[in-house]
């Protein structure tokens, strides 16, 4: 090891024929990819393609619910059936359609866009590494979560219980998922989270090795970009939460298929036992779609103040203190399941100990900007968007910390607000700060700065005009996840779903750039943000070689 | 909080009377037929539908009326902003935690942050501050923005623990059990003090969805979707023991404007206490995805003058108050709680005193 990394030249050196810009073949490139930018590319698109199909679900959801009674549903799921559909069989597609939106923004959106394209893309890049630690493994990774999304799409065509599809929510809390849900799609849909977590468990191990191993000369752990940290700290949480989560969803299975009885009362077992397991995994799965967020917003918010970070080494462990916590703090998904005193009021104050570590993010960001000479470019902009609306949704998150106040908002649209305003707004707004950011950097190609700015502030009235009246409802008691509600809820459910307008329209804004950037966009120089850019990235071209840091940097 | 108490002294000074009429019926029965000598009457026409409870369009027995709802009052109104009007100390006690401690707080850090980030744009863009600063520690300031969040931390929790303790309180032998099961997709309430009898909730259908002849909803029942064919009846100003449990998926037994919420696990009895200040009728709905019709199995808890109440339970198969004698009903006529329920009734001696009787 210490030979290569005293003189990598040396291993190139006759080795002419796979100088940097050689790339294999059409198939052989983007099929059978060993090249961490090609995977990440992959990834994004994959991420794209899903989050169109997630985000033209929530489109149905907010179409139905734009008016009291059943309007659409029984036509949808007469369509997918080929034949008349009953009610019930509409009701149970209300259930799919939720289930679907779930499960593709967190598996098939949110975390392949953010772990697997920018993970993928930029950690090797900002560590000075030539490729991942497992480039082969990366391809499986990639290629399991498509197959898992198939898998997911597909179970939406056999039968689920009372109509076609997994109608579960995205929990697939037993026994409506074992006894409550006869026919295959659950079982597909069970699969489908197997493949997708299995991927993202080879991902975190890829990336934890490659973050120990891989950085370049000079580059210790306390001179890490904050991305690569907040990665760092997502794989770990991967490595521990995913296991567990496949471990519950196994049972499940051997519930529906082998006579298991774990979640079965009747038979000795514990429907909320699966609750445990299920958000032991489920939360620190949100701190895994927040986290790389924070990252990339440290970075932009760094490069266009022109200042370094503000208290760096805070922020970094800020994130290992989230991390951390957010194993311990599962059970306030599960106020009302009638735990007993005591563990609702730890759980209530366990909670509320991360508005800590996640305070000291907000301020260190404002502080890194305080004092500094800001440029107000299309990525800043929607990093400030996502620095205000994740505290709107992080304080919402201190009142539902509170047990005996989750009593009222307790499976609320109060909830469904808040984990908007933290994954729609914070997680969503990061993403595309981070495509902002880097798209350049991928593509070799600028996007439409004015376009950029109108997708920002179109897509900021949108989601807060969609988001910001369900924490009335919420309030009024309005239960999630039903097709149906009581004519009070009707005014401001004809708000959120016309805001829904607003967003779509911002999004074809956002394809439009995409459009406008390939065909007609200015070419990108290597360091196109200028001074304020100091991570590794910036010191290759844009695109980066097909094989980069053949030599290895070294960091002072 | 002392503006609270006081703003409850005059509820309790109203409900003080029905509260004296709730001992009443607990420890002696006849007295109760002598308050109200119109259920007397009408007992003999209760033992005669006792095999086939007649169903009225409107929902009403012999000797019970539904009550009709006050509009706006125990369910959700147009553009609503506010939760509902609380219904219990302690959602009055929760509800004033929220509005008067974490939103005000939850605004002002919010708009805190807003007004950073306006004055960074106006401050420090490029235009306005050429030349950036190189500052990346402050140890004072990065000390103080840890411990001031953990200082309005420790705020917020004394006040949040003090409401659990409250909700967690256990209710007093003598509260009044009533167990909600819920079930694919409708609610049945087990009264285990009052005869074991089973009360099947369903949502009520439309006019033009029901027909000829069937039961519809009506202004008298409530709004649509919240309105249920037999409610779940309580009495007012009376500790209450709700237990959930379920017999398929898990459901969750939720009301709104009582600040209650309790999931209905199959193979678990869960447990909270209760209690409604006011007579009135209060509507929630299913607060876990049960399947299908999950949207469409709601909750009416219709809380009475215990006098009522006593009536209502007369009215019931089966239905009689603690201590009244076995006689009084036929002993068929009773179903014996589900096993899941610890039947209180049956645990105690067979009540001969008074005394005994009211710990029922």
């Amino acid at each position: 090891m210490t030979t290569i990394a005293a003189n990598p030249a040396d291993f190139h050196g006759a080795d002419h024929a796979h100088d940097a810009d050689h790339k294999p073949a059409f198939f052989a490139r983007w099929f059978m990819s060993t090249n961490h930018k090609d995977i990440g590319t992959l990834y994004l698109i994959f991420a794209i393609f899903a989050g169109i199909i997630g985000g033209g679900i929530s489109g149905l959801m907010r179409w139905e619910l734009a008016e009291p009674g059943i309007q659409h549903l029984t036509s949808w799921a007469s369509m997918m059936k080929g034949s008349g559909a009953t009610l019930d069989e509409a009701y149970h597609m209300w259930n799919v359609l939720i289930t679907a939106h779930g499960l593709i923004m967190v598996f098939f959106m949110v975390m392949p866009a953010i772990i697997g394209g920018f993970g993928n893309w930029f950690v090797p890049l900002m560590i000075g590494a030539p490729d991942m630690a497992f480039p082969r493994m990366n391809n499986v990774s990639f290629w399991l979560t498509v197959v898992a999304f198939i898998m997911l799409l597909g179970s939406s065509f056999v039968p689920g219980g009372t109509g076609l599809g997994a109608g579960t929510g995205w929990t697939v809390y037993a026994p409506l998922s074992t006894s409550g849900s006869v026919g295959p799609a659950v079982d597909m849909a069970i699969f489908s989270l197997h493949l997708a977590g299995a991927a993202s468990i080879l991902g975190a191990v890829n990336f934890i090795t490659t973050i120990f191993n891989m950085r370049a000369p000079g580059m210790t752990l306390h001179k890490m970009p904050l991305f690569v940290w907040s990665v760092l700290v997502t794989a770990f949480l991967l490595l521990l939460a995913l296991p567990v989560l496949a471990a519950a969803i196994t049972m499940l299975l051997v519930d529906r298929n082998f006579g298991g009885a774990f979640f079965d009362a009747a038979a000795g077992g514990d429907p909320v036992l699966y609750q445990h397991l299920f958000w032991f995994f489920g939360h620190p799965e949100v701190y895994i779609m927040i986290l790389p967020g924070f990252g990339i917003i440290s970075q932009i918010v760094s490069t266009f103040s022109r200042k370094p970070v503000f208290g760096y080494l805070g922020m970094a462990y800020a994130m290992v203190a989230i991390g951390v916590v957010g194993f311990v703090v599962w059970a306030h998904h599960m106020f009302t399941t009638g735990m007993s005193v005591d563990m609702k009021m730890y759980f209530t104050a366990a909670t509320m100990v991360i508005a800590v570590p996640t305070g000291i993010k907000i301020f260190s960001w404002i502080a890194t900007m305080w004092g500094g000479s800001v440029s107000f470019k299309t990525p800043m902009v929607w990093a400030m968007g996502f620095i205000f609306m994740f505290t709107v949704g992080g304080v919402t998150g201190v009142v539902l910390a509170n047990g005996g106040l989750d009593d009222a908002l307790h499976d609320t649209y109060y909830v469904v607000a808040h984990f908007h305003y933290v994954l729609s707004l914070g997680a969503v707004f990061s993403l595309f700060a981070g495509f902002y950011y880097w798209f350049g950097k991928m593509s070799g190609r600028h996007l439409n700065e004015a376009l950029g700015h109108l997708h920002f502030w179109l897509f900021f009235v949108g989601v807060n005009g969609v988001f910001f009246p369900m924490h009335f409802l919420g309030n009024a008691g309005m239960p999630r996840r039903i097709p149906d509600y009581p004519a009070a809820f009707a005014y401001w459910n004809e708000i959120v779903s016309y805001s829904y307008l607003v967003i779509l329209v911002s999004v074809g804004v956002f394809f439009v750039n995409l459009i406008y950037a390939f065909a007609a966009g200015r070419k990108a120089e290597g360091n196109y943000w200028g001074e304020g850019a100091t991570t590794l990235e910036w010191t290759l071209s844009s695109p980066p070689p097909f094989h980069q840091f053949e030599t290895l940097p070294v960091i002072k | 909080m002392n503006m609270l108490k006081s703003m409850f002294l005059p509820l309790v000074l109203v409900l003080a009377p029905t509260a004296a009429l709730a001992a009443v019926p607990v420890t002696a029965t006849p007295s109760v037929n002598a308050a109200a000598p119109a259920i007397a009457d009408a007992a003999p026409a209760k033992t005669a539908d006792a095999a086939a409870p007649a169903k009225s369009m409107d929902g009403s027995l012999p000797g019970y009326t539904p009550m009709k709802p006050t509009e706006g009052v125990g369910m959700p109104v147009q553009k609503q902003i506010d939760f509902q009007e609380q219904f219990s100390d302690n959602g009055e006690y929760a509800k004033w935690i929220n509005n008067a401690i974490l939103l005000p707080l939850i605004v002002a850090i919010s708009f805190f942050v807003l007004g950073l980030l306006f004055w960074i744009v106006v401050r420090f863009r490029k235009a306005a501050n050429p030349t950036p600063s190189k500052t990346t520690h402050n140890t004072f300031i990065e000390v103080v923005w840890t411990l001031v969040p953990v200082l309005i931390l420790l705020g917020i929790a004394y006040p949040s623990l003090d409401l659990l303790a409250k909700q967690f309180k256990p209710a007093p032998a003598s509260a009044v059990t009533i167990k909600a099961t819920g079930y694919q997709w409708y609610w049945g309430y087990t009264y285990p003090d009052h005869g074991g009898f089973e009360v099947v909730s369903n949502m009520l259908k439309e006019e033009d969805e029901v027909g000829k002849g069937e039961r519809f909803r009506t202004d008298n029942d409530g709004p649509a979707q919240l309105a249920v064919d037999n409610r779940m009846v309580v009495p007012a100003g009376v500790p209450l023991r709700i237990q959930t449990t379920a017999s398929d998926v898990i459901h969750a037994f939720a009301v709104p404007s009582l600040w209650f919420k309790l999931d209905a696990v199959p193979g678990r009895l869960n447990e909270k206490s209760l209690t409604i200040t006011k007579p009135g009728v209060y509507y929630g709905q299913c607060s876990e995805l049960c399947g299908a019709r999950h949207g469409f199995m709601p909750i009416t808890v219709e809380a009475l003058p215990p006098a009522k109440f006593a009536a209502w339970v007369k009215a019931q198969s089966g239905g009689k108050m603690p201590g009244e004698e076995v006689a009084a009903v036929p002993a068929d006529a009773s179903p014996a709680p589900a096993p899941a329920t610890p039947a209180p009734v049956a645990a105690t001696p067979a009540t001969t005193a008074p005394a005994a009787a009211a710990k029922n």
